[in-house]
């Protein structure tokens, strides 16, 4: 007969049990992440690069889906215009919870050469963005290691909490 | 919010003299050079009115009279065989003689000749759409509508077409800045957001990889290179640079600007 029972539904509940679930959650998540086939200009095409056969996302779980509502990476892959920022914030509305967003290459990230008129100098000024790429464009190898990060992003979030609530206003 | 300066007279002051080369006019020949287009000529001038033409690398270049525009082209189509439209556009002259400058690029594929005619108009004076003749000439107007404003007659579908439906300016005309006005720098916040929320979007950021005059001793003006060591400054004072926060960062020595020393030896 057992010494030591421990009555696992009192003092201080399921502590193990609890973390394997978030960490199960998170394993989930993070290896399964869709992006939204997204390309902007010239960085699309590294993307495409990226989800081709050489770089092969595929093996990540990272498969570009075609719709907002399947998919839950948006990875901002060029030149955001100003005519097509309200697209780009209807299509980040549309993805469901959980959603990150990765900003690829300068132009992104600040508006990078194109210092003009009609060009949004950052999309972080209209969706909130959580991992920025440097580069012009950012080789596949980076975008990878982008996805990588984002992975250990996602690993280290608590799963059970309702996702902190990541808005610009 | 960002301060805005008006830049009505940029046109006036040029303010890039000094930084682009200006390449010297090509030659005009004179029309009768060419007995192709002498004859182009006579025919156009036998029904309307040219007030110049010249030849300038290998195309003739006719200045019409804007209400003309329709019968011009037309027998250039019919009777010349001009049979594509292969470009439409403006001018803006605004600042200097308060016109636009209209041209249609023709292109004749069995002649292997091309034609450019030309006319001027005011501000805001609509013009006679060759949409009719050209179907080509349906986006390339909308284009010319959408950056300049000129408004046009008889366009079927009058409407912006790089830009969206509630731009307001028209960006290639010289007196738009580049970075936009006032209007254009807020357009996204206020389309998506609303004008409220403005203030906790912020002005944008322009200019992020700003390269400070004197980060290098070589890096100048642009289109210049100038030897090593020149004056760059043109009367400018020098701005201490800081590259760290004032408290300083523990177990890091603070960059003091005053104890470098610039090694002007190359072969050290
Ligand atoms: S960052 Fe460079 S490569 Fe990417 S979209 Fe902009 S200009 Fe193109």
């Amino acid at each position: 007969m057992a010494q030591h029972q421990v009555d696992y539904t009192k003092d201080g509940g399921l502590p193990i049990a609890l973390t394997s679930v978030d960490k199960l959650i998170n394993w989930g998540r993070s290896n399964s992440l869709w992006p939204l086939t997204y390309g902007l200009a010239c960085c699309g095409i590294e993307l495409m690069a990226s989800g081709a056969s050489r770089y092969d996302f595929d093996r990540f779980g990272t498969i570009f889906r075609a719709s907002p509502r399947q998919a839950e990476v948006l990875i901002v892959a060029g030149t955001l215009t100003k005519k097509h920022a309200e697209f780009i914030r209807r299509l980040y509305d549309q993805m469901t919870e959980p959603k990150w967003v990765i900003s690829m290459g300068s132009c992104a990230n600040t508006g990078g050469m194109f210092n003009t008129y009609a060009t949004v100098q950052g999309v972080d000024r209209v969706i909130p963005v959580d991992l920025y790429l440097p580069g012009c464009a950012p080789r596949p190898e980076t975008l990878q290691y982008a996805v990588m990060m984002l992975q250990q992003k996602i690993r280290r979030e608590s799963a059970n909490k309702a996702q902190k609530k990541k808005r610009l206003l | 919010m960002r301060r805005y300066s008006p830049k009505d007279n940029v046109q006036k002051k040029p303010y890039y003299t000094d930084r682009y080369y200006v390449a010297p006019q090509v030659p005009k020949l004179d029309v009768e050079s060419d007995e192709e287009f002498a004859s182009d000529l006579a025919a156009i001038e036998s029904k309307f009115t040219v007030s110049e033409s010249y030849i300038q690398l290998d195309q003739l270049v006719v200045y019409i009279d804007i209400a003309d525009n329709l019968g011009v082209l037309e027998l250039l189509r019919d009777e010349r065989a001009y049979t594509q439209l292969s470009e439409l556009s403006a001018i803006d002259w605004l600042a200097k003689d308060g016109k636009f400058e209209i041209f249609y690029q023709l292109l004749s594929m069995s002649r292997r000749k091309r034609i450019r005619i030309k006319a001027y108009i005011d501000e805001a004076q609509p013009v006679k759409s060759v949409q009719s003749l050209w179907r080509s000439a349906d986006w390339s107007e909308r284009e010319m509508y959408d950056m300049f404003g000129i408004k046009l007659i008889n366009h079927p579908f009058p409407k912006r077409i790089l830009m969206p439906d509630d731009w307001e300016g028209f960006p290639l005309r010289k007196s738009y800045p580049l970075q936009g006005d006032e209007a254009a720098s807020w357009y996204e916040v206020d389309k998506i957001f609303g004008k409220e929320h403005r203030e906790t979007i912020g002005a944008e950021l322009r200019d992020c990889a700003k390269v400070d005059r004197y980060d290098t001793e070589r890096f100048s003006r642009l289109g210049f290179e100038v030897p090593k060591g020149a004056d760059i400054s043109g009367g400018e004072k020098r701005k201490k640079v800081q590259y760290q926060e004032d408290g300083g960062v523990f177990l890091i020595d603070r960059f003091d600007e005053e104890k470098t020393v610039i090694i002007r030896d190359k072969d050290r």
